[in-house]
């Protein structure tokens, strides 16, 4: 693409520096009137693209279409639901009852099967480095295909316009090796562990008795709201608000104080708790792990 | 032709076309206008103003985005902001502007024609759009602009994640917008078809004429669309129809296929224009005739024509069947070839010639270069895979700001310089035109060549903020930068127009030996446009010196002088024979009166007062009484 570019400027800026240079009129440079002229359009204009299109079109939209198109369904190895949320990523492992957001673990050069949903408005799904990207329709699963050939994180961000927050829907995919993911999805499955501590006990007692309970969903507990994100094991997670701020007690206390300070017309109130509640509850949530 | 070399009957009938072509003077005379240059400029001065508004938008944005995590502006600000940049530039700044501004002022003048085909629809159109242009504002400056990007995706915009009234200025907005243009575009084809003076048969019309029929054409034809979406959107938001709810059988993506089918055409509504111009300014410095003229013309209409079966291109990630892709894939492809012919032959016709590199052909230079840049990244996205890597992303940005600005704005820029003599009477000043031109031409590219790079950094459009530590701050800080050498750039040509517009020594009626209609009469043209009919044997008529001769004989005989009465004459469609002389209305109150009671009834469909909307309906309709009333008489 870039030399044909580059040889498409070429002939112009060549065509108009000869008619620049020129001082004799009705003919061509390298001799040739007006039908001459006529019959460089005909061949620059329409012959040449012809070609360059036609090769380009059987490339892209026949061969490399087919490396990038949603996999076939018995190709992959297993499957991920992913569902977009103003402003969040819901991520589900079918078969399992592992639920997190925001963070996608796959296994390393296994062919991943992404299946895309939305709870709301269009998102659409875009993680650069591993595949194009996919919209997410109301009531019109799109699928595609996850694979990484190195172990690593791959940032990726919703691409659709889908309201104030947009900017900040960001997500990680980490590719580990296939038996710390398996590890990992083993822990996932699991209901929240216990609070160790008397200040994450009285953590939990705050979010249970709070609205915080009809909007996110902790397994093992009474919490089943479907709103927000399930908290079960956020504490694993390396970020929070969908990559706003990293996740550490300090910036869960500073985003539970005030989630519409840190990331503006997010669907999470601000709830007025006192002091000891907001660290009581920080301390609660990043013990789940 | 000069005054001063008439003969004294001539004198006498020149001065009976005064008299009869007159219109009242004063604020009045504008109000009331009916003749199509005074209405070009109307149009010219209020898409100036909402071209400085979508300007300060983009401004804005830039300056937030110029870091990591700015606070210039706030989600919703930003959200109000881009929307309104892009609704402003596409609908109220580069249509209206070269439909409404050169189109009007320009094709009577090329065809020699006295006027348009309907003048006083022609003044509606303009109301209408002044009108459609303060209610989509108001809701700006109320904080209640329409906020969920120009193409406004459903279900963002239903009511249930955008309640207030942000979307209503926006779907009423536009359906009151639509009618404005429609209305223009039947105005156009009707006078391009039958007002072209007797000898400009089709093959003789100039292809600025063509570039603006393809335009009329495609909207009309693509227009209802995005108007039927907008009353769906409405009827949903207003009335609980279920048109875009999956729930109850609609569809989310009805809306995309419905605005695409509007939108792709919309892309040539607004670069097609640009064409035109580029094909009037490049034989007249290059001093030759276009090279393969047919070839252009038909050229233009395929663009036109094609442009209607691309539109899914915009959706090639939404999950559409890979038949379906394929196919518009190709089509979209195909678009490509009347674009390619049309840049050989200006650049042919410009090494064929002796180009003279004045301001308007440097801005022709910059155009094609950007078109270029601009149209090779457009055959990417004919690239399925590649389209779906950065389709949404800011390469997507950059590709169609080097087309929108690139190629649609820079002839309009060109353009102005290039008429300016033409309708002031005066020119502009040749160095600081050229200066202007080297910043607008570096601040583009400085604005958006970075574009592709981020984007393929992987940066989303319409974020209002990123964050650090990704690699895209300087680009963006380069964007940034460029704006307001842009800026700058843009400031200087309108200074210097100006300034030229009061001190510029005096242009005569031919400062750059154009080829077409509009440079064989005054600067500015008197109100009858031409004393006489000009006689047409060639496309480029003011070249024709014996013609011309003839048309002063002609003035003396009084042949196609028609001073007796508001005329002018009618051909036919194909050959271009003199049909009939046709009665022309004159200065009229009816379609400001038409066009303010429409503005009210919308305001009141916007507010919810359905009975009152339906009296100001009622009331529009009875002015359309009175106006019919007032049909001059048959001649």
């Amino acid at each position: 693409m870039l030399t044909g570019a580059a040889i498409g400027f070429g002939v112009i800026a060549l065509l108009l520096f000869l008619g620049w240079a020129r001082r004799n009129r009705d003919r061509l440079p390298f001799g040739g009137g007006e039908r001459a002229a006529t019959g460089l359009v005909l061949g620059l204009g329409i012959a040449v693209p012809i070609v360059v299109l036609a090769t380009l079109f059987v490339w892209a939209d026949v061969f490399v279409l087919r490396s990038t198109a949603a996999p076939s369904p018995r190709s992959t190895q297993m499957a991920i639901d992913v569902v977009g949320h103003q402003w969040f990523w819901e991520v589900r492992y079918p078969g399992t009852k592992a639920v997190t957001a925001n963070e996608i673990h796959i296994p390393v050069r296994t062919r991943v099967n992404l299946v895309g949903t939305t709870a709301d408005v269009i998102h659409s799904f875009w993680v650069p480095e591993l595949n194009r990207k996919i919209d997410l329709v109301p009531g019109h699963p799109n699928r595609i295909l996850l694979e990484a050939d190195r172990p690593g994180a791959y940032r990726g961000q919703c691409a659709e316009f889908c309201g104030l927050q947009h900017a900040h829907m960001a997500m990680w995919v980490y590719a580990d090796p296939p038996a710390r993911f398996r590890a990992w999805l083993a822990d996932m499955a699991k209901p929240a562990r216990a609070p160790a501590t008397p200040q994450a006990r009285r953590g939990r007692q705050v979010f249970l008795s709070n609205p915080c309970a009809s909007c996110h969903t902790i397994r093992g507990t009474n919490a089943q709201g479907k709103v927000g994100p399930d908290l079960t094991h956020l504490g694993t997670r390396t970020t929070l608000a969908a990559l706003v701020l990293p996740n550490n007690r300090a910036a869960l206390e500073e985003w539970l104080r005030d989630p519409q300070h840190v990331k503006p017309g997010n669907r999470m109130p601000r709830v007025p708790l006192s002091d000891a509640d907001y660290r009581a509850l920080a301390a609660y949530l990043e013990g789940l792990r | 032709m000069a005054i001063e070399v008439l003969g004294p009957r001539a004198r006498e009938r020149v001065g009976r076309l005064d008299r009869i072509w007159e219109e009242r003077p004063g604020l009045i005379g504008w109000l009331t206008t009916v003749d199509h240059k005074r209405i070009g400029i109307l149009y010219f001065f209020t898409t100036l103003a909402f071209f400085a508004a979508g300007g300060v938008e983009a401004l804005l944005m830039r300056t937030q985005l110029a870091s990591a995590n700015a606070h210039v502006l706030g989600p919703s600000r930003y959200d109000q902001v881009m929307t309104m940049h892009g609704v402003t530039m596409i609908f109220l700044f580069v249509i209206p502007m070269t439909i409404g501004a050169f189109g009007n002022y320009l094709v009577p003048l090329m065809l020699g024609s006295r006027d348009m085909a309907f003048p006083r629809l022609n003044a509606l159109s303009y109301w209408l759009f002044l009108g459609s242009g303060c209610l989509i504002y108001t809701g700006l400056f109320l904080n209640m602009g329409p906020d969920a990007g120009w193409f406004d995706y459903v279900p963002l915009a239903l009511k249930r994640f955008d309640p207030g009234l942000n979307i209503d200025f926006y779907a009423l907005g536009l359906i009151f917008n639509g009618i404005s243009s429609i209305a223009a575009a039947t105005n156009f084809i009707v006078t391009i078809f039958k007002l072209r003076a007797p000898g400009m048969s089709l093959n003789r019309m100039p292809l600025f004429v063509f570039a603006m029929l393809a335009v009329s054409l495609s909207l009309v034809f693509a227009l209802p669309t995005l108007t039927i979406d907008c009353v769906f959107l409405e009827l949903q938001r207003r009335l609980g129809f279920h048109f875009f709810d999956v729930g109850h059988g609609g569809s989310a993506l009805l809306w995309q296929h419905l605005f695409w089918f509007f939108g792709h055409p919309e892309v040539y509504i607004i670069v097609l224009p640009a064409f035109g111009i580029a094909t009037s300014i490049i034989p007249t410095f290059a001093k030759h005739r276009m090279v393969a003229f047919p070839l252009v013309a038909l050229a233009e209409l395929l663009v036109a024509f094609i442009g209607f079966g691309v539109w899914a291109h915009h959706m090639f990630t939404t999950g559409l069947p890979t038949v379906t892709l394929v196919f518009f894939a190709a089509a979209s492809m195909m678009v490509v070839i009347p674009s390619t012919i049309q840049i050989y032959a200006w650049t042919v016709t410009v090494m064929m010639g002796r180009p003279e590199f004045k301001a308007p052909l440097l801005f022709i230079g910059g155009f094609i270069a950007f078109f270029v840049i601009g149209g090779l990244s457009g055959i990417m996205f004919a690239a399925i895979p590649f389209d779906q890597a950065t389709t949404d992303t800011y390469f997507v940005v950059a590709h169609f700001h080097f087309i929108i600005f690139g190629a649609a704005v820079f002839p309009i820029l060109g353009g102005m310089y290039y008429w300016f003599p033409k309708v002031t009477g005066r020119l502009y000043h040749e160095l600081v035109a050229k200066l202007s031109f080297w910043l607008t031409f570096a601040g583009t590219a400085l604005t958006f060549f970075p574009m592709h790079i981020v984007g393929l950094l992987g940066m989303p459009r319409r974020v209002y903020t990123y964050q650090g530590g990704l690699g895209w701050g300087a680009y963006n800080l380069s964007e940034t930068i460029g704006a307001f050498v842009l800026t700058a750039g843009l400031l200087l040509i309108f200074g210097n127009l100006l300034w030229s517009r009061f001190r510029g020594p005096y242009a005569g009626p031919d400062p750059f030996f154009g080829g077409t209609l509009e440079w064989t009469t005054t600067s500015p043209p008197p109100h009858y446009n031409f004393a006489v009919i000009p006689r047409v044997t060639s496309p480029y008529p003011n070249w024709d010196r014996a013609d011309r001769d003839e048309d002063a004989r002609r003035l003396e005989s009084g042949e196609l002088v028609l001073e007796e009465g508001h005329e002018t004459p009618a051909s036919t469609v194909r050959d271009g024979y003199l049909d009939e002389v046709l009665e022309m209305p004159s200065e009229s109150w009816w379609p400001i009166t038409l066009g303010l009671l429409v503005t009210v009834l919308f305001v009141m469909l916007l507010l919810g007062h359905f009975v009152v909307a339906g009296i100001f309906g009622a009331l529009a309709v009875l002015a359309l009484g009175g106006w019919h009333a007032q049909e001059p008489a048959e001649a």
